[in-house]
């Protein structure tokens, strides 16, 4: 059987997925301030692993990444429902959400809030969603 | 605490996202079930005594102040609702193991259950529009993977029309709140209603509360808009149909309910009269449709119209008899339409068949079965000693106090042909000779009598309770009638 090179596919592939990776947290992490968030954070991110399965193939990248995308929705979800109760703790109402100013070593004076978390939450629970969407279709036979 | 009125969502959103978890265990998910519903009525029980006792809870989420931030109100109409929610989710809860569900019990049937019952909880409680909107997506979403789990060739079929007209009906709810919003720039719905109320509630405004009509009323399944229902309800498992049939529809009837007691208030010339008419189709319609068929399940689909027909004849004629007699058969009608399709599912298991006129003589092998049923057709009827009765009576002696005579000789009629429609399943089942050859009495009901039973007793208690029960009610139509009180909670003005 004839198999197809793909060698120009793969090597852009690593770089351009893995810039996507790192552009992905970027807008997680500029959510508050710029445009961005967890929602579309996650998007990308499940686009760049999506990258990596059209390139190299269902079996390697799973290899590559164990995870089962499925169980990334409950634990999402778990992590956004947790911000959510963790004001109980501190008797406020549900979903209050708190900051505060940290110094760390390189970066100087840095926010940092609560709603971080939930960001979080949201994130893991779209790639999990994505992936699995995707994933089920890809593999339905 | 004000962190209560939180508590009915988040704790059937927590054991949703629990059972995720446990999906390969049936055993745990099982167990998990039971234990999360009893957690949940548990907590609804206090937070409905607690709304009785110190009055409306009020939880400003994150701390914002009330136009700003979405709040949650636990009123006593709220309360009441939760706590019917939370019954019906607990007898389906314990229902479920023994429905035959099978293979779908693996495919994350328990999550959805839950993520219904979050849904549900979280659309009596909001007091912001938009989120009322969020809250019917969660509960649907999870009704469409209900409907089509299992994937049988006519489930499918249904579901695809099912999601359609409830796809459609949600775009224009997200219209109608656009609409709103651009008028008094505000969601909350306090807020809403004061605005409106300085404006004197102009054209716009009246049209707008229509069309928000016209969307609560294809969830509702009202007059010209129930024709998705029926045959859509029937498919799936029993237990799902009889939480759709008990609660699905009754959010539809309970947002006509409050936007239509806190809101448009000010022309009732137009908006309500709209009601009363079409109360009056939706019975004849739907008790028409009851009495067409010979499909056990389909009979008590039909049910559910002209009972949302009596709710909605209650809103129309807005005053305190008939409101008290609407939140009355609110309650009432929730409970008995989950205990009558949780019978029908147990008899078209034992029987093999649906078709009514395959089966009879059940009474020998079933006598339980049997009786439950009688009670469940008299208690839905409204014959005296059950709830049933005391809805209808305080519905009637609004319409009549009124002078809707026309309507509350449809409603007596109706209720007549619905006893029939029931009792026919009765009597041409139940009755008749000992069929040897039939091969029924095979297939044990133990543990799906015991849910039926709770239910039914329930009902019973209602009916019989009454004096306990009325002033509850009627305290809660006197603060639907008078919409400030409302306002003023949430505002604090």
């Amino acid at each position: 059987m004839y198999k197809t090179n793909d060698l120009i596919l793969r090597t852009t592939t690593s770089l351009i997925a893995f810039m996507m990776l790192g552009f992905a947290i970027y807008l997680l992490i500029a959510g508050h301030n710029a445009p961005g968030g967890g929602f579309v954070g996650g998007l990308l991110t499940a686009g760049a692993v999506l990258l990596m399965y059209m390139a190299y193939g269902t079996e390697a990248v799973e290899k590559m990444i164990p995870i089962n995308f499925t169980t990334l929705v409950p634990i999402g979800l778990a992590v956004a429902v947790g911000t959510g109760v963790g004001s109980f703790i501190f008797n406020q109402p549900f979903l209050s959400h708190t900051f505060g100013y940290f110094t760390f070593p390189i970066f100087g004076e840095i926010e940092l809030a609560t709603a971080m978390l939930f960001d979080v939450g949201v994130y893991l629970t779209v790639v999990g969603v994505v992936m699995t969407i995707i994933l089920t279709i890809a593999n339905d036979r | 605490m004000s962190n209560l009125a939180v508590l009915p969502i988040l704790i059937p959103l927590i054991a949703a996202i629990t059972l995720v978890f446990f999906n390969g265990n049936v055993t745990v998910s099982r167990v998990l079930t039971r234990l999360f519903s009893l957690v949940s009525l548990g907590a609804a029980l206090y937070i409905a005594w607690h709304a009785m006792e110190n009055g409306t809870i009020i939880l400003e989420t994150g701390d914002w102040a009330a136009p700003y931030g979405i709040i949650l109100v636990v009123d006593r109409l709220a309360a009441l609702l939760i706590v019917t929610t939370n019954l019906v989710a607990a007898a389906c809860a314990f229902y479920a193991p023994h429905a035959g569900l099978g293979k779908k019990e693996y495919y994350y049937f328990y999550p959805f259950f839950f993520f219904l019952i979050t849904g549900v909880s979280g659309a009596f409680i909001t007091g912001d529009i938009f989120n009322l909107f969020v809250f019917f997506e969660v509960l649907l979403m999870a009704s469409y993977a209900l409907i089509v789990l299992g994937g049988d060739k006519v489930q499918l079929r249904e579901s695809i029309k099912y999601l359609l007209i409830n796809l459609f009906s949600s775009m224009l709810f997200v219209t109608c709140i656009a609409f709103l919003y651009a008028v008094v720039g505000t969601l909350n719905m306090a807020h809403i209603a004061e605005r409106v109320q300085e404006v004197d509630q102009q054209g716009i405004l009246t049209t707008v509360g229509i069309l928000f009509f016209f969307v609560f009323a294809t969830k509702a399944a009202l007059f010209p808009l129930y024709y998705w229902l029926p045959h859509s309800y029937i498919q799936p498992n029993p237990v799902i149909s009889a939480l759709f049939g008990a609660l699905l529809t009754k959010v539809g009837i309970y947002s006509i309910l409050r936007v239509f007691s806190l809101i448009f208030v000010h022309r009732l010339d137009i908006t309500h009269e709209l009601f009363i008419w079409i109360a009056i189709l939706s019975m004849i319609f739907g008790v028409i449709g009851a009495l067409s068929t010979n499909n056990i399940k389909l009979i008590i689909a039909y049910n559910i119209i002209p009972a949302i027909g009596f709710i909605i004849m209650g809103i129309g004629v807005f005053n305190q008899d008939a409101l008290s007699g609407s939140v009355y058969y609110l309650v009432h009608d929730m409970i008995i339409k989950a205990a009558l399709f949780l019978i029908v599912g147990a008899i078209a298991y034992v029987a093999g068949t649906s078709d009514l006129r395959k089966m009879g003589g059940l009474i020998h092998y079933y006598p339980a079965l049997g009786w439950l049923l009688f009670i469940a057709a008299f208690v839905l009827a409204g014959i005296p000693p059950f709830s049933g009765f005391i809805g209808k009576l305080q519905l009637l002696q609004g319409a009549f106090g009124d002078g809707e005579i026309i309507l509350a000789i449809t409603a007596l009629i109706t209720s007549l042909l619905i006893l029939y429609s029931i009792m026919k399943i009765f009597i041409r089942g139940f009755w008749g000779e000992k069929d040897e050859t039939a091969g029924f009495g095979t297939k044990s009901v133990k543990g799906m009598i015991a849910p039926i039973a709770f239910l039914l007793a329930l009902s019973v208690l209602l009916g019989v309770g009454a004096e306990f029960f009325y002033p509850i009610v009627a305290s809660v139509a006197q603060s639907l009638l008078d919409p400030q009180i409302y306002i003023d909670s949430v505002l604090k003005e």
